[in-house]
């Protein structure tokens, strides 16, 4: 009975994808229609409104077969374009044209974009040809209604899934826009450093220089004016150091530096108001700008929740899974935290982003509040990933003698055998009866010719399935 | 009680500190400049006081505050003050741990005031202890929300944070322009409010309050 339940299933979702065609028709009909009048007429407003009503329509069937046969069509889409940037003046260009809104220079940004985009032919090739398809697959979609619905979404994924171009570009812009944000956000310490070392301790070395000075006049006709000058230097020393300290501090704080991640969050967590507790469970050190970045993002976390969420406990945990990084930071405040309203967090997204890392937050109002951040990959890969033994010594084995049956037994004995010298030796194929030696020789060459190529290959295969396993699966946002 | 051993990386450092303790009646016994060196003189020549820099190679992380930390457990009680450029109540903690006092941890400024730091030096050397008052500020800013150390008067707080520091009643009603006896009352007060057991010891009462700030 059941399988009746799930042909009857299948027939339905058949018949869904059936009557579409319905709607179909009168699409291909206005798609072409307003394709016309944009590249034959030049009413170029009306293709963004046509590429858009494909997009949604090729969605559609996306989502149907993602849902009915678990063949996941890939968008293949380019990322958007960036909305416009004003220049200095406050205007916005586009091409040789300068605007007061950034409204124009957007739309031309957009419609760039589609055209250029290789998907909206494809889009407009699948949307034309699909119906057919549909027809013809009418009988194989009677017989076999769920083998017929798997081929049929490949159909669909041959247009309308990401190709490699694609994933690339997505990648790619990902990329760069990761890149972006950690060079700004580095020049942007850099600039906060050069300012705090600016204003501050370079001001007071100045003062203190100024002080010795004073002092060095004073020493032999005021001794004790010049004495108060070197003690009032010495406090200003004093400081200077501990005004150095903070801006070290901002920079890479020496606990990290010291001790590592572990204990560094554990000393943050000593100096916070609030009560924390600090579970860590890493077998390796991450690398070090992983671990400043981590140690500022829960610096923050906490911060945050001792200033505005009037916490009275927090709990962070630092686990590992594979080689990606979690980081979890709870308190028991209010809640209610806005990234939009600039608490710190966007920094942080920014920090991580260079790491490929996320972070998600959740905060109902009336708390808890918890911060998740996930970097993966950033750990190092496990010792145990090298070859096993058994392995090495197959190789080593294969190497040393696969010699033997490619030249002595193979090579040489071909060549005695072609010149016809009649000293068998120690060649084994030429102690066989006649008919058998080349049959013989040629089985030699081929088995020495394969142990050469397997000794080859166990490394090769080896390494590549620690590099496809340990890859980073990167987060193509292609839409 | 003034045989002193020197571990700092930075020679101008080093050579400041040989000449300060020199002219202060000390005998410097060695004076290294790395992790190993450190761990093996005090282990080999037992200094009544050694004046350590955590950081030291050859790994320039911690090197310096584990060889003390190390030589502390086969030689308990073994009198160490340590010198940073930053404090951290991680240390402190880690330091205090044992609990058998003769240990000091400062900032590297206060060398720059040569009478303190000396006091500091030969209380550790007696087997007291000197913290840095930022070490305790800290502590004490971290509980300040809480029941007890909430209760205490302002003058009691500033009496708290000098005891915390490792001084002595005497050194304490110097530097807050009391009477011995004053002080003496109020450190009283200070272990009623805190359910601390009064002991007549400086050091185990210093090391009492400094367990008490840590444990919460």
């Amino acid at each position: 009975m059941p399988q009746t339940e799930s042909m009857l299933h299948r027939f339905g979702q058949v018949a869904t994808l059936l009557a579409l065609i319905l709607v179909q028709l009168p699409l291909i009909v206005l798609a072409l229609l307003m394709l016309v009048l944009t590249f034959a007429l030049g009413v170029v407003v009306l293709l963004p409104p046509q590429v858009r009503m494909v997009r949604r329509f090729a969605e559609l069937h996306r989502r149907l077969l993602r849902e009915w046969t678990e063949v996941d069509i890939e968008r293949p889409y380019l990322p958007e374009p960036p909305p416009p940037v004003p220049q200095a003046d406050g205007m916005y260009r586009s091409e040789r044209t300068l605007y007061k809104t950034p409204r124009v220079p957007a739309w031309n940004n957009r419609w760039k974009w589609m055209v250029s985009d290789p998907a909206t032919w494809r889009d407009d090739v699948w949307l034309a040809l699909d119906p057919v398809v549909k027809v013809l697959m009418l009988p194989l979609f009677a017989v076999i209604p769920a083998r017929a619905l798997r081929m049929y979404a490949q159909w669909c994924e041959l247009l309308l899934g990401a190709t490699a171009a694609s994933r690339l570009a997505g990648q790619v812009s990902h990329l760069r826009r990761t890149r972006h944000l950690a060079a700004d956000s580095q020049a942007a310490e850099m600039r906060r450093i050069e300012r705090d070392l600016h204003d501050g301790t370079q001001a007071r070395l100045v003062a203190i220089g100024m002080t010795l000075g004073a002092a060095e006049q004073l020493i032999d006709t005021d001794t004790r004016a010049a004495k108060a000058l070197l003690a009032k230097a010495r406090d200003a020393s004093s400081e200077t150091l501990t005004e150095l300290r903070r801006v070290i501090r901002g920079i890479h704080p020496p606990v990290l530096a010291e001790r590592g991640l572990a204990d560094a969050v554990r000393a943050l967590a000593m100096d916070s108001p609030l009560q924390v507790t600090v579970t860590v469970d890493l077998p390796d050190r991450p690398e070090s700008p992983v671990e400043a970045a981590v140690y500022f993002a829960v610096s923050e976390l906490l911060a945050n929740a001792a200033r505005h969420g009037d916490a009275r406990t927090a709990a962070v945990d630092i686990s590992h899974h594979g080689t990606g990084l979690r980081v979890t930071v709870t308190d028991d405040g209010l809640g209610g935290a806005d990234p939009a309203k600039g608490s710190g967090l966007t920094g942080i997204e920014r920090r991580l982003a260079a790491f490929d890392g996320v972070l998600a937050l959740n905060s109902p109002p009336g708390g808890p509040t918890t911060v998740t951040m996930d970097l993966p990959g950033v750990l190092p890969r496990k010792q145990a990933d090298a070859m096993p033994h058994w392995k090495i010594v197959v190789v080593v084995l294969l190497w040393g003698t696969a010699w033997c049956p490619t030249f002595p037994q193979g090579i040489v004995a071909a060549i005695f055998k072609i010149f016809q010298i009649e000293k068998p030796g120690w060649f084994l194929p030429l102690h066989l009866p006649g008919p058998w030696q080349w049959p013989a020789i040629i089985g030699m060459i081929v088995l020495g010719a394969t142990m050469y190529a397997v000794a080859h290959r166990i490394p090769v295969n080896h390494d590549r399935r620690i590099r496809m396993s340990g890859g980073v699966p990167t987060n193509l946002r292609c839409s | 009680m003034n045989r002193v051993l020197i571990a700092e990386d930075l020679y101008l450092l080093r050579d400041g500190l040989v000449h300060l303790l020199q002219a202060h009646g000390f005998t410097v016994v060695a004076a290294v400049e790395s992790g190993p060196e450190l761990l093996k003189g005090l282990l080999e020549l037992r200094p009544d006081v050694s004046i350590v820099d955590v950081r030291l190679p050859p790994t320039l992380t911690d090197e310096g505050l584990q060889a003390a930390l190390a030589a502390r457990k086969q030689l308990p009680g073994l009198p160490v003050l340590v010198l940073s450029q930053h404090v951290e109540q991680l240390y402190a903690r880690e330091l205090l741990a044992d609990g058998s006092g003769g240990i000091g941890y400062l900032l590297k400024d206060r060398v720059f005031n040569a009478d303190q730091f000396i006091d500091a030096v030969r209380r550790v050397a007696a087997g007291g202890t000197a913290m840095d008052p930022e070490v305790i500020a800290k502590l004490l800013a971290r509980n300040s929300r809480h029941e007890p150390l909430a209760a205490l008067t302002p003058r009691e707080r500033e009496v708290l944070e000098a005891m915390a520091e490792g001084r002595s009643n005497a050194a304490i009603s110097q530097r807050l322009y009391l009477s011995e006896s004053a002080v003496a009352k109020h450190t009283a007060s200070i272990f009623a409010k805190l359910g601390l057991a009064p002991s007549d010891d400086d050091n185990r009462r210093v090391l009492a309050v400094l367990a008490y700030l840590n444990s919460r």
